[in-house]
């Protein structure tokens, strides 16, 4: 043994000048490559977040490039956005609310329905279980597109069959507009959402369950004080996924909310800005910034969950 | 400037933010209620309907209804009010400006996925094992977090154009200056614009890619790359004989998901462009079509087109899902 090891030890560096060189080359180049990609995915984003710093008339005549020359920096832009009094300020400070108004609702509601939806289809027997779950498992497919029209047209006039209203439109006003957005979002949620937790629920041990049967627990006691607990890790990375989603979403927002300060989230507020001032720097950079500060907040505190929602949601949408 | 805010039109959002966490908290609450006032028994349908029926029907509501529905709309005209056959499909397929829109989709389907694996193998490959992986990691993954709104304006301020005489603030244009050549404005002059609006989605998504593929590299064997490595094997050899094939699962992956997230492609369209200057692609001519020209019957079909596109990708990942949880 003895002999063998230190052959190998050899045996893995290059032999030869040569091959010193060659790995040494490589080594170099990987790392060029490496230091490129890195500034070229980090310098947009560096130099929006430098000029939202810059007084208007700088970030409209200079680069931010030049900042480095002649430093000046102020608060400004973020004040104008967030609370400016004229009204192509941006007044993105009632925007951030709705948005924070219509995620939490939109992230609760497909958790809950999602999970107990997930333990009947696991730990309830019933005859056609598999063929309902292959089916909430198949609308996976079904892309947000095919699903706007009709459901706006059953938020404003209602269900009817045949001349009978089976559901009066809902008609909603003001605040209440929320609701229709957290509707629409619960829906789209709930295949990915039953598909993830029930991957994770229909795991565990069944010996847990039924022990739990015998000690005469009610479906809501080994839900509540068995289940949950275990699969925590899933409803987080579920629970993130769906967040993101919903903070960065515009489609959806775009539709059913209306497009006005009473209810429209950050994100519409920040396309209508593109679109119609799309010169208007110092609100844009400083906007934008706005937005993404509770996503990257998010990202950096919780990276383990986070990545695990994005690679099991991937297929959303 | 006055300091605006006015608490008054904030305070019934916050009311009805409140209401919601509370119909949740009732809801969950009179659900566990339920579930334990049934008696349990071996099979029972009670506990199945009551646990399982919120979510069918929001879901029948919310997709089942509204897909059947979408696909009966694309057969009828523009206000729903006739019959027309296949018309819609066939402006689809003949119309120039509907071809553009489905040319650009193409290309951005052809593009976005090869680039992203392209970028994101080499990225996590070259970072591998470094000093500085982590970060080096989380710097490129760091624009997944933000919103394709919000990357939107990232990219308009890097593709930002002034005329030849003005100071440039746009970081593409400053460089084509100091090369010595001639500002652009690049969104504006098709064909060459939907590859600008391309960079922006890979430069979104090659962070997922990075931490998909370095995963698995990770997870490659060590005696594998060690055997290699005793027989000679350099690094090019390694990564084409080595690391390709055995990561092969985790690159189907992430070309499956990129091809799906690009044909529903929305937000980067929208906010850069808007669709105009050639630049639309299915899901934002969707939107277009239905919710601002009133042709509800074009843009179903549209849709519809689109789920013709995404179904047979889907079906194949969630089969490739299957056979990995199996194996």
């Amino acid at each position: 043994m003895t002999t063998i090891a230190p052959g190998i030890a050899k045996t893995a560096q290059p032999k030869t000048a040569v091959g010193r060189v060659r790995k040494r080359l490589s080594g170099r180049v990987a790392s060029l490559i490496a230091i490129v990609i890195a500034l070229l995915w980090t310098t947009p984003t560096f130099g929006l977040f430098l000029s939202s710093f810059r007084p208007e008339d700088d970030i409209k005549q200079t680069g931010w490039w030049t900042f480095f020359a002649n430093p000046q920096l102020t608060l400004e832009n973020y004040r104008e956005v967030l609370f400016g009094s004229s009204s192509s300020s941006g007044r993105l400070a009632s925007f951030l609310i709705n948005s924070v108004v219509i995620t939490i609702p939109s992230v609760l509601f497909p958790l809950a329905l999602a999970t107990f939806a997930a333990y009947a289809l696991s730990w309830t027997r019933f005859r056609g279980r598999d063929w309902v779950y292959i089916g909430i498992f198949a609308l996976q497919v079904v892309p947000l597109q095919m699903a706007l029209v009709p459901l706006l047209s059953f938020f404003s006039q209602g269900v009817e069959v045949f001349g009978v209203t089976l559901m009066p439109a809902w008609n909603l006003e003001g605040p209440g507009q929320f609701i229709q957005v957290w509707f629409a979002h619960t829906c789209f949620a709930l295949p990915l959402g039953v598909f993830l937790i029930h991957n994770f629920m229909s795991e565990l041990p069944g010996e847990l369950m039924e022990a739990a049967r015998v000690d005469g627990a009610t479906h809501g006691t080994i839900l509540r004080k068995v289940v949950l607990p275990l699969v925590a890790p899933a409803l987080a990375a579920f629970g993130i996924f769906q967040f993101l989603w919903v903070w960065n979403d515009l489609l959806v927002a775009l539709i059913f909310s209306g497009g006005t300060a009473e209810t429209a989230p950050m994100t519409v507020r920040l396309a209508q800005m593109a679109g119609t001032r799309g010169n208007e720097w110092q609100r844009l950079t400083s906007g934008a910034f706005v937005s993404m500060i509770i996503p990257l907040i998010v990202f950096l505190s919780m990276q383990r969950y986070f990545v695990r929602g994005l690679l099991a949601g991937s297929v959303k949408g | 400037m006055d300091f605006f805010f006015d608490f008054a039109a904030e305070a019934p959002k916050l009311v009805q933010l409140l209401i919601g966490v509370v119909a949740f908290l009732a809801f969950v609450g009179l659900m566990l209620l339920l579930l334990d006032r049934a008696p349990m028994k071996e099979r029972s349908w009670g506990h199945s309907l009551l646990l399982l029926g919120p979510a069918l029907v929001l879901l029948a509501i919310g997709l089942v209804v509204p897909g059947i529905r979408t696909t009966l709309l694309s057969f009828m005209s523009g206000d729903s009010s006739q019959f027309v056959g296949l018309d819609n499909y066939i402006w689809m397929f003949t119309q120039p400006e509907a071809i553009t829109v489905l040319r650009n989709t193409l290309i951005w389907v052809l593009l976005v996925p090869s680039l992203v694996t392209a970028i994101g193998l080499v990225y996590a490959v070259v970072v591998d094992k470094s000093r500085f992986e982590a970060i080096a990691k989380s710097l490129v993954f760091l624009p997944m977090a933000i919103s394709f709104v919000g990357a939107g304006i990232i990219w308009r301020f890097v593709y930002a154009y002034r005329p030849e005489e003005a100071d440039q603030i746009g970081l593409l244009n400053q460089f084509v200056v100091w090369l010595g050549g001639e500002p652009q404005q690049w969104l504006q002059s098709a064909p060459t614009n939907t590859l600008f609006l391309i960079v922006v989605m890979v430069w979104i998504q090659a962070g997922f890619a990075t931490v998909v593929l370095s995963a698995a590299i990770k997870g490659i064997p060590s005696e594998i790359v060690e055997a290699a490595r005793l027989d000679g094997a350099t690094p090019l050899q390694m990564f084409f004989r080595v690391t390709l094939p055995s990561i092969r699962p985790a690159l189907v992956v992430v070309l499956v998901t990129q091809s799906i997230g690009t044909l529903k492609l929305f937000d980067i369209v929208r906010t850069m462009t808007g669709g105009q200057f050639d630049t639309s692609v299915i899901a934002n001519e969707m939107y277009n079509q239905a919710f601002r020209y009133g042709e509800a019957g074009k843009g179903a079909a549209l849709a519809v087109f689109l789920f013709v596109l995404v179904t047979p990708i889907v079906v194949y990942q969630i089969r490739s899902m299957r056979q990995r949880r199996e194996a």
